[in-house]
């Protein structure tokens, strides 16, 4: 091929718009041809001026306050769902655009779940009253969820673990509520997530070892009806050991 | 309030007026918040966000203004192959202190090459969202996105001239 039809790909090869096997062809074209690979160079320059000059404005902190303000819920609940609802998913947008153009097609509805997880997960820990109920004790916990999520579920015995239990808190994932459960392992804490399955349409996997997703270390499985997740920033061997503290439990 | 920066930011390069942009972004929260039940769960909410501000715009003063010095793009649906930039860039050089350069060339950029501009590298979305907050074909927005980088660099490049003459 031509440089000239290789450079007629570069832009969106550099937007990351471009099939991967284009894009893999491309990569070998560039390694090869000095004057091409300066003209990538070049565009990846201007792309990177574009994005610095185009942060330019920033809103005044009276006008923050005044949205704020005026979308302040009233106090009625399905108005304030709707809202936290489209909060939860502004958020999402935000994460999974940024990483869209990056991402083939077919990972994107699992990296939204992810998103909306470490949304659930950090804005729950950001939060000062992360759990609704503030308990260690699993026979506290569990029967709180009772008429509040569409489920039952098991919780482990951690006495002479290192893991402790914080408490616990109704969420919501693709409009379905479940079980939002912290764990504190020394300093991190862990988020657990129990949904129906299939939660929303999300295409689960079903393998179980931990990955790092969004950052985060995960583990997740289904059992029993039911889709538990483990999140968090803890070590990908704490992960792994609450993990099998609940799918021991879980069947029993 | 997520992406509140970011649509101030897109509102007042849009209105190129800050008390503007102010008041698009608090007409954008406000029609969101009222349309939220409008909003089809698992469709692109940004892009929603987005379309929701900018729609707000072109009915505004400023934005029926703005669009009137938006040149006809009649063979903007043409084949890609035909409209992408094999334009070769001379190394544009821009260093911090040229950014305000930069910034008067995309402020005289008819508006829909520099929105496109905008929304591909501040916003960083894929084609496809950027079609969807706009709501014209990918392949307009590919050959649209490339007419505005051409646009874009042939002010620069005039920009950068003027400046070493003078």
């Amino acid at each position: 091929m031509a440089c000239e039809q290789w450079r007629s790909q570069l832009d969106a090869y550099l937007d990351g718009e471009l099939p991967s096997e284009a894009m893999r062809s491309l990569d070998a074209h560039l390694r090869g041809c000095l004057a091409c690979a300066a003209d990538a160079l070049a565009r990846v320059q201007f792309k990177r001026s574009i994005k610095n000059a185009g942060m330019r404005f920033a809103p005044s902190a009276e006008l923050r306050s005044k949205i704020q303000k005026s979308i302040a819920p009233p106090a009625r609940r399905n108005w304030n769902i709707g809202w936290k609802l489209g909060t939860a998913t502004l958020g999402l947008a935000l994460v999974v655009g940024a990483v869209t153009s990056y991402l083939g097609r077919e990972n994107i509805r699992e990296q939204q779940l992810y998103s909306e997880l470490t949304d659930l997960h950090v804005a729950t820990l950001a939060s000062p009253n992360p759990v609704d109920v503030v308990s260690s004790d699993r026979h506290t916990v569990k029967p709180w969820f009772q008429g509040k999520v569409p489920f039952t579920f098991n919780l482990p015995e951690l006495q002479n673990t290192d893991f402790t239990l914080l408490g616990g808190r109704v969420a919501y994932l693709g409009q379905t509520s479940g079980a939002h459960l912290i764990f504190q392992v020394r300093q991190h804490e862990i988020s657990v997530f129990i949904f129906p399955e299939p939660a929303g349409t999300w295409n689960f996997r079903n393998e179980s070892k931990v990955e790092r997703k969004q950052t985060f270390n995960v583990e997740e499985w289904n059992q029993d009806g039911l889709r538990y997740t483990v999140f968090g920033d803890a070590s990908p061997e704490d992960i792994q050991k609450l993990s099998a503290l609940l799918k021991a439990v879980a069947g029993s | 309030m997520p992406l509140f920066d970011q649509l101030y930011n897109f509102a007042h390069w849009l209105a190129q007026d800050r008390d503007e942009a102010e008041d698009l972004v608090q007409e954008t929260f406000a029609k969101a918040l009222r349309g939220f039940s409008s909003f089809q769960q698992g469709t692109n909410f940004r892009a929603w966000m987005y379309r929701i501000l900018r729609n707000t715009f072109l009915n505004s003063r400023t934005g029926r203004k703005a669009m009137m010095t938006v040149p006809l793009e009649h063979d903007e649906d043409g084949p890609v192959a035909v409209a992408v930039d094999t334009q070769t860039p001379e190394a544009i050089l821009i260093d911090r202190s040229d950014q305000h350069l930069l910034q008067a060339a995309l402020d005289e950029l008819p508006v829909n090459f520099r929105e496109i501009l905008l929304l591909c590298e501040v916003e960083e979305m894929s084609y496809q969202e950027i079609a969807e907050t706009l709501g014209v074909p990918i392949g307009t927005v590919m050959s649209r996105l490339s007419r505005a980088r051409r646009a874009l660099r042939g002010l620069v490049r005039g920009k950068l001239q003027g400046t070493q003459k003078g």
